[in-house]
């Protein structure tokens, strides 16, 4: 499917993230999310077990691994959505442990979800003032006294016209969010995120369930985000997207972070193909996903 | 021979009754927590007995004016609010409509009891707490007064004209709150808590608003709801909260109007129902005792919000074009 994307310029890759050998769990320049020891148990299961890892300031950050290595529940304990076992971590220096979800989106880290969360029966334009943080409207006393808030709802709405322009949503403003395709409310839910001017916009598989045609203007909104000073964590499984557009990509398996570096030599990482194809995957593929094994061969042959 | 003169007026003195506002009041309620927020409050009747009870037990027991009284009654149904959405409000929506209607029994039951009869009346209820409220009324004449088919005393008036007045405000209230930022985050929170979480919106706190705010709207349709009539417990029943949720779902859930056509609705047509089925039982229309036709009138409410409910999902005044996207 997305073979087909051929991208017309190529991304300018930010370089020098890393400090020593790109290992797992090495140390960033700048970084503006640590997690330490972040261990997340399901009953016998272990989900995450991350001894270290370091999120880099104003780069592209993709998280990689295959079904069931824990990158969503990483996300989820990341966001305050899942509490850990074990653990700390934290946001620009402030510690995020037993921080509610809603006060870590104040902070300026701001998710999107795997399976898309427009607000149906919402029209997209209330979608979009939703995301606006610090409203004196959404107090209850204030919220009878209109001319408390109208004045700043006014700026929200023409802040969010702005960004549905940017994304193209803007002739749908008023339409309900559940009228929209797939690809638009992907589109819809990283326009609302970007309502609050998040720091850290971490997203859960933008491109699952969109169609190719939309790709490639979601990369480039997602390259946008970079060049307007924020930092990008996501999760994919689109190894060409990932290539395109990551600076620095982390792969997990089984819960931990197996390796790290920037993408063209991550992937020809041991660890890497272990952890995608199986450590005898010349002797018995078993259960593994072939299409993931296709897509990591046909990098890996596009490299040489 | 049947009278239709006294059938059509006395379905008409049903649309501006003081119980056909008690009802809309509570269904308005429901309609902050369902229609708006995504609550399911189950509870309803519980609310209101807290509301009659408060104000009844605050003057009988305590000798409380009326303004006490009624606070009493709302910072009661305050506390229950609390009590359910503390542990409940967490978790899923299914869990709040288990306990509410677990809790609203509880309270009924409570008051009940021979324990506490001094206080509560027991299965007799309550009476005689009206007399701080009627001297509040300025019209003072003897008789009855009105036009057409509504002519009422004094004292019928004055419930009418303040039922009605408190339905009136808290339409205003719900309405501007539900246009303003306050009210597009409980929408969002109907629509994916987790999504409303997602952009730094303190959920649980808004739902807890929300279920005190419709739960103050169920406590005072409870004292308007005594104002004609005395407190009695049976009355608290879950039915009482399932009629009040017929009336919401009757007029359109997430709409300020909607209960109160509702509720004007389905008072018409059960007076309606009730008469002429009392009626054509006399003349020998229908085979069945006068018992039997008292229950058979709620099985013809029940048919025709069914049909409302096929042929009209959104309700009465809802919108038809959210009907759209459901699945």
């Amino acid at each position: 499917m997305s073979s087909d994307i051929t991208p017309t310029n190529k991304p300018v890759k930010t370089v020098g993230l890393h400090v020593g050998d790109a290992a797992p769990g090495c140390r960033k320049v700048d970084p503006i999310l640590i997690a330490d020891g972040v261990k997340r148990t399901f009953g016998g299961l272990t989900a995450v077990d991350v001894e270290h890892v370091e999120i880099p300031r104003g780069a592209i950050t993709a998280l990689i691994g295959p079904n069931g290595a824990g990158k969503t529940t990483f996300f989820n304990l990341l966001t305050g959505f899942d509490k850990p076992d074990s653990g700390t971590w934290s946001f620009n220096g402030t510690s995020l442990a037993h921080v509610p979800a809603f006060k870590v989106a104040r902070m300026g880290l701001i998710r999107t979800f795997q399976l898309t969360k427009a607000l149906a029966l919402l029209s997209v334009m209330d979608n979009m003032k939703l995301g606006a943080t610090g409203q004196l409207g959404e107090n209850i006393f204030r919220a009878l006294l209109p001319f408390l808030w109208r004045k700043q709802d006014e700026d929200i709405e023409a802040k969010a016209l702005e960004l549905l322009a940017r994304f193209k949503l803007d002739a749908k403003k008023d339409d309900y969010a559940a009228s929209l395709s797939g690809g638009q409310r992907k589109l819809l839910e990283m326009a609302r995120a970007l309502m609050s001017d998040p720091k850290l916009v971490m997203l859960d598989e933008p491109m699952a369930g969109v169609n190719p045609a939309l790709t490639q203007s979601l990369l480039d909104h997602v390259l946008g985000l970079k060049a307007e000073g924020m930092t990008v964590l996501f999760v994919e499984h689109d190894m060409h997207m990932v290539r395109h557009i990551a600076d620095w990509v982390i792969v997990m398996a089984e819960g931990r972070v197996v390796a790290e570096g920037d993408p063209r030599t991550v992937m020809e990482d041991q660890a890497v193909i272990d952890a995608y194809l199986g450590a005898h995957h010349d002797t018995d593929l078993g259960q593994t996903d072939t299409g993931h094994v296709e897509a990591l061969k046909e990098l890996i042959d596009d490299e040489q | 021979m049947i009278d239709w003169g006294t059938l059509f007026s006395n379905a008409a003195a049903e649309l501006i009754s003081p119980t056909t506002a008690a009802y809309a009041l509570a269904a308005l309620g429901l309609a902050v927590h369902f229609g708006y927020t995504g609550l399911l409050n189950f509870g309803q009747a519980g609310f209101m007995a807290l509301g009659a009870y408060g104000y009844a037990i605050s003057v009988l027991t305590f000798g409380f004016p009326v303004w006490a009284s009624v606070l009493v009654g709302i910072a009661a149904s305050v506390v229950f609010a609390l009590i359910l959405g503390i542990p409940t409000l967490r978790l899923r929506a299914d869990y709040l409509a288990i306990v509410t209607i677990a809790a609203a029994e509880i309270v009924r039951l409570l008051f009940t009891t021979n324990t506490f009869v001094d206080v509560t009346g027991s299965a007799n209820g309550l009476s005689e707490y009206k007399d701080g409220y009627r001297a509040l009324n300025p019209f003072s004449f003897e008789g009855k007064a009105g036009f057409g088919p509504w002519m009422f005393s004094a004292n019928d008036w004055w419930n009418i004209v303040v039922g009605w007045s408190v339905v009136a405000l808290a339409c205003v209230l719900v309405w501007l709150l539900m246009r303003s930022p306050w009210g597009r985050v409980l929408k969002g929170i109907r629509e994916d808590e987790d999504a409303v979480r997602a952009l730094g919106k303190n959920v649980y706190s808004y739902k807890m608003q929300s279920l005190i705010l419709g739960g103050v709207f169920g406590t005072l349709a409870g004292m308007i709801f005594i104002m004609p009539r005395a407190v009695i417990p049976s009355n608290y029943a879950t039915s009482l909260t399932f009629f009040v949720w017929a009336i919401l779902l009757l007029g359109g859930a997430a709409t300020v109007l909607g209960p109160v056509v509702g509720s004007v609705v389905f008072w018409v047509l059960l007076s309606f129902f009730s008469g002429f089925i009392a009626r054509a039982v006399e003349a020998g229309w229908i085979p069945i005792s006068a018992v039997q036709a008292g229950q058979l009138r709620f099985i013809l409410v029940g048919v025709a919000i069914m049909l409302m409910v096929v042929f009209r999902p959104q309700g009465l005044i809802g919108n038809k074009k959210e009907m759209a996207f459901v699945k």
